[in-house]
């Protein structure tokens, strides 16, 4: 039949994704043999780079952070069937909202801070994913033109800000002063070594915490509440939505802004845990690796914190790999991540059919009618 | 009637079996179909039927078996080899260019030149010698998209014989037409039969088989339970052999007790998105302890007349009466509809009614799922949800009785029961049914049809809407006939007949009216 091959649910999560990311892997070595280095070597360089360290574990995580709430802000509009492109200048913008909150009100103690961060950068994120959600809704501008758009104005409007308006006085780069230490996320080197651990110093921060929560909640949000449900039911069945009552420009909009939250808490990580200012383009394509994360992770937070991990282990050990082979240089390891993301995203039904003839034909026997 | 007796058959078929995935779609069919006649073949939703003759016509590959025509053993992977071997298929769903001709649509994919019009002027001879054999008339230069569904349907004959058919399969062809359309088709069929031509006739319904089948083959399950001269079966005997098992035919019912009136409709109209009335004044009532059917073919506005009772399409024009208050100057939404107690199962329960991919138990709360009882503070009430699915499934026989199990999974008949279950134990004051039994077995028909008599036993009001005559006559109490959009009748169950329903679905209006 022509509809996805279904698959038994350990295959479907576990196997299938492992089988595509060999396959990305192996491609990758292949090129990385015809520039001419060793795939072995350059395996283990990025193994170690990212996980072979508390170092390497440290970055890889802090940048999964990112990851994480761009994947979190993909997956919640797909369920109601919208595919938001635009996660980038919502997590720009929101970074904007959580970076006035550390600029103005630096002075206050931390735990009055952070809220108060958090709620700015959602809705800053909200705000912006607001206008491409409304015109969906009640005009039916299609969200992938709209969200990549808004992306081009959000990025040409932070640039303005940073450029005329937020740099500090004297200074040649676009960026802001500097947040009141006491707007700073605790690093995670710190808060362990309160408890007497040493771990390397890194960026690795709370604010990872802080997306692990947010995966908990978009997981009870989605399954667990009405919401949630009137959600899935938009996004599996708009006309089935209609007829249950639902109204789906409603649902269309809460969903997007929910989505642009997300998105928006990315400053809390990059903005409050690492570069401490608003520097000009801080998400740095974290929202559309957030595509691939979401697209990865099944659209499940739990598969979306796994995927997210392991984008951030080729973030920081591409890096590591640029940095010791001299061959492989920054587009390379582009090149790499690309291989994984056309592997685990576009061609995820690549292994599928085989898999599925190879199980079925494996349990035959008992195959029952 | 039947060819010579030493002639091999037109078609045969040899130990067809053919697997998806788990499902065993059909198991070791053996068929032979002889030269002149017309065969049906008939079994339920799901029997095999479809699979069998797309697999003749090329759309599936066997997994086993043989095929034979005349006695020759052909192979046939794609329609294209089906065609060449004299087999012709006129779909359920037509498959006709809308915007071109009857003439150019014959023509398509076998216009023979690279130059249009010898093609043309060829077809053109041949098809006038088609309708002098046949009877088989058709304006040629008429564009598809002008012609009444009957004539669709002739057009698409036209396009198998134009390619040589011998073999005529028809799958299901008198679903979108008027009894006196099908009755037309039928006497189309004779005629070819008379010609020397073979037709196969698949189908549901056991009036057709018994009308024009000189032989019929009875599938259950994917395989051949019965085959059997016409002349020597009844539709009893029928359905039981689909079936397996005696099933009543007939819904057994007292005479209706009308109530109060629930639901008074005035002067309703309701337009499509393109601005075109689908709906043109419609006028009615609606009360306690009756139901009331709806006949007419299929899109003469009987989908946009429940759409708009149910509060999912805004009327352009007129007004909904409930207990006192116009829901249409009110505009009272679906959901507030339904906690009025104004419950609705769509026409097409997969593409309204559920969401395929959830599981059941999250089905069987959608339009309710806002209700105190499934929620518990701002969380679903997950245990009150599996508990309430169990009793449904319980209560409506839904089997298997799984609430976590996907809704696609469930044959169609289980899954109309479960939104049925779902409507109906909310405890509506009017029930809005379309097409109470489509894709429904007949086993499921039976039940459906007793539970629907006992919720208008129970002094609910009903409003079925259904495109199978004998469904209407068998439950309605009082029978509203749509054509056009407009009501062009109103009829007591015991004044109507087959006939009188049928003229005013093909648009004659009873005396009288206007």
């Amino acid at each position: 039949m022509s509809a996805p091959a279904k698959l038994p649910r350990w295959t479907e999560f576990g196997l299938l994704p492992a089988i595509n990311l060999v396959a990305a892997l192996l491609l990758s070595g292949v090129i990385v043999k015809l520039i001419g280095e060793s795939p072995w070597a350059a395996l283990k360089l990025m193994l170690d780079g990212s996980l072979g360290s508390q170092d390497g574990i440290g970055y890889t995580l802090y940048y999964a952070t990112n990851f994480i709430f761009t994947g979190l802000a993909v997956a919640v509009a797909y369920h109601a069937g919208l595919f938001n492109i635009g996660a980038e200048g919502q997590a720009y913008v929101g970074g904007l909202g959580a970076g006035l909150v550390c600029l103005g009100l630096g002075d206050w103690p931390f735990w009055a801070v952070l809220p108060l961060a958090v709620a700015a950068g959602a809705v800053f994120g909200a705000a912006w994913a607001f206008i491409p959600a409304w015109l969906q809704a009640k005009r039916g501008s299609h969200i992938v033109i709209t969200t990549i758009m808004f992306n081009f104005i959000g990025s040409a409007l932070m640039t303005y800000l940073l450029v005329n308006v937020l740099i500090k006085p004297g200074q040649q780069s676009p960026e802001t002063r500097e947040f009141a230490p006491n707007a700073f996320m605790p690093a995670i080197h710190e808060l362990l070594a309160k408890v007497g651990i040493t771990f390397a110093p890194t960026p690795f921060n709370f604010a990872f915490v802080l997306a692990l929560a947010a995966a908990a909640f978009v997981w009870v949000f989605v399954w667990r509440t009405r919401w949630g449900y009137a959600l899935r039911v938009v996004g599996e069945n708009p006309a089935a939505a209609v007829y249950a009552g639902i109204r789906p420009p409603r649902v269309i909009v809460g969903a997007m802004l929910l989505s642009g939250a997300l998105a928006g808490c990315l400053g809390l990580n990059e903005l409050m845990g690492s570069q401490h200012r608003i520097v000009i383009d801080f998400p740095g394509g974290a929202g559309f690796v957030g595509i691939a994360v979401a697209l990865m992770g099944r659209n499940h937070p739990v598969g979306i914190v796994i995927a997210a991990v392991l984008f951030g282990a080729l973030a920081q050990g591409g890096s590591q790999l640029s940095f010791d082979m001299p061959k492989i240089n920054r587009d390379m390891v582009v090149v790499i991540q690309g291989l994984v993301i056309l592997f685990c995203g576009a061609l995820e039904n690549l292994f599928r059919a085989p898999l599925a003839l190879l199980l079925a034909r494996r349990r035959k026997p008992d195959a029952g009618d | 009637m039947s060819g010579e007796p030493d002639a091999p058959p037109a078609l045969e078929l040899r130990g067809i079996d053919k697997r998806f995935g788990a499902v065993h779609a059909n198991r070791a069919v053996s068929l032979a179909v002889a030269r002149g006649s017309v065969h049906g073949l008939i079994g339920e939703n799901g029997a095999g039927k479809s699979t069998l003759m797309n697999i003749v016509y090329g759309f599936h590959p066997a997994d086993a078996g043989e095929i034979f025509v005349r006695g020759r053993r052909v192979h046939i992977h794609r329609p294209h080899d089906a065609i060449a071997a004299g087999i012709g298929m006129v779909h359920q769903h037509f498959m006709l260019v809308e915007n071109f001709t009857v003439l150019e649509n014959v023509v398509l994919g076998v216009e023979g030149s690279r130059l249009l019009a010898g093609g043309l002027a060829r077809a053109r001879t041949e098809l006038e010698r088609l309708a002098r054999d046949h009877g088989l008339e058709v304006p040629h230069d008429a564009t598809i998209e002008n012609l009444p569904v009957g004539l669709q349907q002739r057009v698409e004959i036209l396009k198998a014989l134009f390619r040589g058919a011998e073999i005529l399969i028809l799958d299901e062809p008198t679903a979108v037409l008027t009894p006196q359309e099908a009755d037309a088709l039928f006497r189309m069929l004779g005629q070819l039969r008379a010609q020397g031509k073979t037709v196969i006739l698949v189908t549901h319904k056991l009036r057709e088989i018994m009308a024009i089948t000189d032989r019929v083959t009875v599938m259950r399950q994917g395989a051949v339970v019965a085959e059997v001269d016409t002349r020597a079966t009844s539709p009893r005997d029928l359905a039981e052999k689909m079936v397996g098992r005696a099933v009543l035919l007939q819904v057994e019912k007292k005479a209706a007790q009308p109530g109060e009136v629930l639901l008074k409709v005035n002067d309703l109209e309701v337009r499509d998105r393109f601005g075109v009335s689908r709906v043109k004044g419609a006028s009615f009532e609606l009360r306690a302890g009756e139901i009331v059917g709806v006949a007419g073919v299929s899109g003469n506005g009987q989908s946009e007349l429940l759409e708009a009772l149910a509060g999912i399409r805004a009327p352009s024009r007129g007004e909904i009466w409930w207990a006192g208050r116009d829901l249409v100057r009110e505009s009272v939404g679906a959901r507030e509809r339904r906690i009025l107690g104004l419950a609705h199962v769509p026409e097409d329960r997969l593409r309204m009614g559920v969401v395929a991919k959830f599981s059941a138990q999250e089905n069987a709360i959608l339009g309710y799922h806002n209700d105190s009882t499934y929620n518990r503070g701002w969380l679903l009430n997950r245990a009150a949800i599996f508990a309430d699915c169990e009793k449904k499934m319980a209560d409506f026989d839904v089997r298997p009785p799984n609430p976590r199990l996907r809704f696609s999974g469930f044959s169609g008949g289980n899954q109309q029961k479960l939104v049925l279950a779902r409507e109906i134990e909310h405890e509506p004051r009017v029930l809005l049914v379309g097409q109470p039994t489509r894709g429904v077995d007949i086993g499921a028909i039976e039940f459906i049809h007793r539970r629907l008599v006992a919720l208008r036993d129970a002094g609910k009001a009903l409003l079925v809407v259904s495109v199978e005559l004998d469904e209407i006559l068998g439950l309605a109490d009082r029978i509203l006939v749509m054509a056009g959009g407009e009501i062009v009748g109103e009829v007591p169950r015991a004044e109507a007949t087959e006939e009188k329903i049928g003229l005013m679905m093909a648009g004659v209006r009873e005396e009288g009216r206007r």
